[in-house]
């Protein structure tokens, strides 16, 4: 087997986006590096279906989630307690899934049911747009707006933030750190 | 109601400033992982795949 190169370029450029997004959907990472693994090597077994000239980043994203989603259907039908499971993993390795300033976050996040997190993730952090979310998710943009609103206003819930100042270290670094450019 | 409604005015503009910071909260969690870049076992597999390996279960 031999892989385009630039195939393999676009790949390996999405690899540490695809990882952030996965290590938001199941909170820990040697499980988030396993699914992005699985994510190339499905690309790859499929990449005659990639149509050329449209967002490869978008096409991973879309692969990555499904596989997620039926790795998730089949642990659940295992085990109960699936979304216990994964708040559970989240609080007993901040070292592994980030640094611990952001646990709080983490913790509330986790806390939101999958298809909101998803969907603000890919909109507030991948820098997708609400459309480009749609497709990954396969729903309408309408679904999607109403999701990333429902997330906010939870999250905002979950910090009870009453002041805004209280909320976090890291804000000025972050601030540049927008758009959609590192695609 | 002249003090309900200048409460919700209030709410509004913290509700956008709380937005604000979950925004930049979710953003630097996420910007964390990305600043990692790409772990060696992805490029590794890359090569491996590359080289035809892959189908005899080489792993690190």
């Amino acid at each position: 087997m031999s892989v385009d190169p630039s195939v393999r370029d676009s790949i390996l450029a999405a690899v540490p986006s695809l990882r952030a997004f996965a290590i938001s959907l199941c909170g820990n990472v040697d499980r988030a590096d396993d699914l992005v693994q699985e994510t190339m090597l499905r690309a790859l077994a499929n990449i005659d279906s990639f149509q050329p000239g449209t967002n490869m980043s978008a096409w991973l994203f879309t692969i990555l989630r499904n596989h997620f989603r039926s790795e998730y259907r089949k642990r659940r039908r295992e085990v109960e307690d699936a979304d216990g499971r994964y708040s559970d993993t989240l609080r007993s390795q901040p070292e592994q899934t980030g640094r611990v300033e952001f646990e709080e976050f983490r913790e509330a996040l986790s806390k939101l049911p999958q298809d909101q997190r998803e969907a603000l993730i890919l909109v507030g952090a991948s820098g997708f747009s609400y459309e480009e979310a749609a497709k990954i998710c396969e729903c309408a943009i309408g679904t999607i707006k109403s999701r990333v609103n429902r997330a906010r206003t939870r999250l905002s819930e979950l910090l009870s933030i009453d002041n805004a100042d209280d909320f976090g270290p890291d804000v000025t670094t972050r601030a540049v750190l927008t758009g959609n450019d590192r695609y | 109601m002249q003090a309900e409604h200048s409460s919700h005015k209030r709410d509004a503009r913290i509700g956008k400033e709380v937005q604000s910071k979950i925004g930049q909260q979710l953003r630097a969690l996420y910007d964390d992982v990305v600043s990692q870049g790409v772990p060696d076992r992805f490029a590794d597999l890359l090569n491996r795949l590359d080289a035809g390996m892959a189908d005899k279960g080489t792993r690190e």
